[in-house]
């Protein structure tokens, strides 16, 4: 996927949400660090839009990961929520949904946060290959990968490109 | 295994990191349920040789609010006092399952012989007139947090120099973070081997204050015969306590920070203390923060 075809995807999801939802009013887009907080931004300017202005933060997991003894933290970046997320839908923004752990652990730290009415997931890939029983609701691109192949997605706001490439590790 | 048992050598990279990380649990921290479950599961030994009541509690605190469980071994009333040793006490905790251990004591290096004996990380909360490397940390946090960050600030460190760990931390942990230090206080006061700081120093205070960002007031500590070095804690008062006529004389922006317990009438007036540039109230509000970011660090093997 080039910059063009991730413009498009989110676009589409920013179509998809307003019809599910018949507009924009209570949802709340929660960005997952570190790309999905720019990714977060995109959809959110896409369906301000199509007129409809939707509330965005962010949330970083680290400290509900379930992997920190095997897999060293990098930094923690900022957990922030614009408006009280009780009984709105929370949507999460994350790049790719490959494990489902990080989802897992945005889950609860949503849940820490307040009561939403609900709460779905958009992702720009998802890769496939699922530990846990957890589906996206908007789904930027299916790539259906080879567990040796690595997902790199790159976003402009944190990467300087825009893009998604998958490589077969060597 | 990683440990925290000085500043020194710490890189400029590691306590921006460290200070990153106490941010985002700054926010936890003003949360409904001020609570993550990072360290579910995990054991914190609070190993406090030496009287403390806030940097044990800081740590406590700390612990819990990443789901620790806590356990808090008190001299007075253990086998200590039946004569059990350092390394004996350090091995009965470990054995128990601790997971990390938080150490005070009054010697210097206990934390780092500790360290060596066990197999899990160790932060040394306090040596002698060592190191005290979250204060340092918590230092640098508050200032950042003020100024948006520590490069060029000159930093007036005043008072009890040598009996002080928190003035040799914050010394190297200011300098590793771009400011500048001078240690200000009377030759009795001052450590024997000033050349292994990064440091300048000198026995006047009234020069120092149209030139400093911050003046960092240290506590007179009687308990370990810093007034054998005053002729009176009412002389060391007029000459290197902070009153409002010399807050007047600082910069418009500067502060003034003590890392408590203070002593109010002897470093510093009671005005002093409760005046918008002190930032002594800020200083023990990132502390919870920042010995998350560490308990955090060292248990995900970092730092």
């Amino acid at each position: 996927m080039d910059e063009a075809d991730v413009g498009r995807a989110i676009k589409r999801i920013a179509h998809e949400m307003l019809e599910r939802h018949r507009g924009a009013d209570g949802l709340i887009l929660l960005g997952v660090h570190t790309r999905g907080v720019p990714l977060a931004s995109a959809l959110a300017a896409a369906v301000s839009e199509l007129g409809e202005p939707v509330p965005v933060g962010e949330i970083d997991i680290g400290p509900y990961r379930d992997d920190l003894g095997r897999r060293p933290t990098t930094r923690l970046g900022r957990t922030s929520l614009p408006v009280d997320p009780n009984d709105r839908t929370v949507v999460l923004v994350d790049d790719v949904l490959f494990t489902g752990r990080t989802i897992r652990a945005a889950l609860d730290a949503v849940s820490d946060l307040g009561r939403p009415a609900s709460i779905e997931l958009a992702v720009l890939v998802d890769r496939g290959h699922r530990q846990l029983p957890i589906r996206p609701d908007y789904i930027g691109k299916n790539l259906p990968t080879s567990l040796d192949e690595r997902v790199t997605v790159k976003v402009g706001a944190v990467d300087g490109d825009t893009g998604v490439w998958v490589e077969r590790a060597l | 295994m990683s440990h925290l048992l000085t500043v020194e050598g710490l890189p400029r990279e590691e306590i921006e990191e460290i200070l990153d990380t106490a941010e985002s649990f700054m926010e936890v921290l003003e949360r409904d349920i001020p609570k993550v479950p990072a360290l579910r599961g995990s054991t914190v030994a609070t190993m406090f040789f030496e009287a403390s009541t806030r940097t044990r509690l800081s740590f406590e605190r700390a612990a819990k609010a990443l789901s620790a469980d806590v356990m808090t071994f008190n001299p007075g009333t253990s086998s200590v006092s039946k004569g059990e040793s350092l390394k004996d006490t350090a091995l009965t905790l470990q054995a128990m399952g601790c997971n990390l251990m938080v150490v005070r004591h009054q010697a210097v290096g206990a934390a780092h012989r500790i360290a060596e004996w066990v197999d899990c990380p160790v932060v040394n909360a306090g040596d002698g007139a060592h190191q005290h490397p979250t204060q340092a940390l918590i230092d640098c946090l508050a200032l950042r947090r003020r100024f948006g960050k520590l490069d060029g600030l000159r930093v007036s460190v005043v008072g009890d120099i040598r009996h002080s760990r928190v003035a040799r931390s914050d010394a190297f942990a200011f300098t590793a973070m771009g400011a500048s230090v001078t240690w200000v206080a009377p030759a009795t006061l001052l450590p024997p081997s000033l050349e292994m700081f990064p440091v300048t120093a000198t026995a006047d205070l009234e020069p120092q204050l149209p030139d400093s960002d911050v003046i960092y007031l240290l506590r007179v500590q009687s308990e370990r015969g810093a007034t054998s070095g005053l002729p009176s804690s009412s002389e060391f008062a007029a000459r290197y306590g902070m009153d409002l006529d010399r807050l007047a004389r600082l910069p418009s922006e500067a502060v003034v920070m003590h890392p408590g317990p203070i002593n109010r009438g002897v470093e510093l007036a009671g005005a002093v203390a409760d005046d918008p540039r002190s930032l002594i109230v800020e200083q023990v509000g990132v502390g919870v923060a920042v010995r998350m970011a560490v308990l955090f660090r060292l248990s995900g093997g970092q730092l």
